[in-house]
């Protein structure tokens, strides 16, 4: 549990001096909001229809920069030799990594819903708990994913090109089940309804979390 | 396995096979009601599709024999069932708007199947594209075994998911599918179309399996040459 925390504290204090990934991960995520804003030149019923689903692709695309900095960090100076070598259950390392990449990629979703509340005049408050819960439960799987597969491209020649192409595929039900779920929660469905998309990212979330911390072990032995 | 079962013998059996097929496909199944002289490239389409899905389930066994027991021969088994399950499911995505397009009037829907089968072609290519990029050739087995797991989840999640999402959309009929009154010539046909088109998979596997253990005698023969 103290190796966990270690390495999560440790994500975090890195981050925090360059504070580069974070930018760039919000920055993205901002990006991806402006553009399909004008790329659908829809008005402002067309636009809330699609708003949730654009704000999961923003949330796609912002992670992927966050995981893949992850591991291509640690493996700039050999720092990665050094954990696999260091005395702790590989799965500690998982775990640390992936919290370190919910704090991350939650601030950067953060700032990517705070700006569409913005410039589409659309309130998230009263829909604000199903939502939150719909966004904090599929970026756990959605985060699960990267951080392993992070791991996975880190060791491959384009690290950059790899990571998505291993990422959406598996990680599609996650988006497309959090993206329905949330467009029902914002719209302002039956709580039944609205339980029932809840429940399904959360079990399609959780499958692939459990699955990435057991197969974790295989990425980083050498 | 291949001193047991001659490869000559495979491939004749297999070509053999193929011919009954189509013979089956083309003069003794009995024409279509609907959708006439079209309909025949189900059999094709359908042993394809079955065939590349119960790929993706062997690259998931290779993968597990591979991360579990470290079996070189399990990780070669997985590598050619992906690549050879790979071309199959091209051909599933070719010949499915083929027969869609006269059919349903249109060449692709987002129909649940249709879906399931472009993820998996998607998966396909994860898979293929990680074993063509890793760096150092010795993770090459245990990072595709941990893909090859991840993606077999995938499908698995596919059959969850594709039940709850939109559900109230009606779906598609897949026009003439294996459900609901089919002649039983059709039903023959069908089940020696994928016999036929099973043993062709495995037939390639093996020679993609040979090559593997090809490549890795000879590079162990460079290797002590360069230690002589």
């Amino acid at each position: 549990m103290s190796a966990v925390w270690t390495i999560f504290l440790k994500d975090l204090r890195v981050e925090w001096r360059s504070r580069e990934a974070l930018s760039a991960m919000c920055v993205f995520g901002l990006l991806v909001v402006f553009l399909f804003n004008f790329s659908f030149n829809t008005g402002r019923e067309e636009s809330l229809r699609m708003l949730p689903g654009l704000l999961w692709i923003a949330f796609a695309f912002s992670g992927i920069l966050g995981f893949n900095r992850s591991f291509a960090a640690e493996r700039e100076n050999g720092c990665i030799e050094a954990l696999a070598l260091a005395p702790i259950d590989p799965s500690a390392i998982f775990v640390g990594k992936l919290l370190a990449n919910l704090v991350f990629l939650g601030v950067a979703e953060a700032v990517v819903v705070f700006a569409s509340a913005l410039w589409y005049n659309f309130s998230f408050v009263p829909a604000l708990a199903a939502f939150a819960a719909i966004v904090l439960l599929g970026t756990l799987g959605y985060a699960a994913l990267g951080t392993i597969f992070g791991a996975v491209a880190a060791n491959t020649r384009m690290r950059e090109v790899m990571l998505p192409v291993l990422q959406f595929p598996v990680a599609f039900w996650i988006l497309v089940l959090a993206s329905d779920a949330s467009a029902d929660a914002l719209r302002g469905a039956g709580a039944a309804e609205v339980r029932g998309g809840v429940e399904r990212v959360a079990a399609v979330s959780l499958v692939f979390t459990v699955a990435s911390f057991l197969l974790f072990e295989y990425v980083l032995e050498e | 396995m291949s001193k047991k079962f001659p490869m000559t013998l495979h491939l004749a059996i297999t070509l053999a096979w193929m011919v009954i097929a189509l013979y089956l496909i083309f003069l003794y199944a009995p024409e279509e009601l609907t959708m006439g002289e079209v309909q025949r490239i189900f059999y094709i389409h359908f042993s394809l599709a079955m065939t590349a899905l119960f790929g993706y389930f062997f690259v998931f066994l290779g993968s597990i024999g591979y991360l579990w027991k470290r079996s070189r021969p399990a990780d070669d088994f997985a590598h050619a069932c992906a690549e050879v399950g790979f071309v199959f499911c091209c051909g599933v995505l070719v010949t499915g708007p083929l027969w869609a397009k006269p059919v349903w009037g249109i060449w692709w829907t987002w129909d649940p199947r249709l879906t399931a089968t472009f993820i998996v072609w998607l998966l396909y290519i994860a898979y293929l594209m990680l074993r063509a990029y890793v760096s150092n050739p010795a993770r090459v087995q245990a990072l595709a075994g941990v893909v090859g797991t991840l993606g077999f989840i995938t499908s698995i999640v596919d059959y969850m998911a594709i039940r709850w999402w939109r559900t109230q959309h009606p779906q598609p009929v897949i026009g003439g599918g294996p459900d609901s009154g089919l002649d039983p010539r059709m039903w023959l046909t069908v089940f020696v179309t994928w016999g036929a088109f099973l043993c062709l998979f495995f037939y390639l596997v093996r020679v993609r399996t040979g090559i593997s253990r090809a490549r890795r005698a000879l590079s162990l023969a460079r290797h002590q040459m360069a230690v002589v």
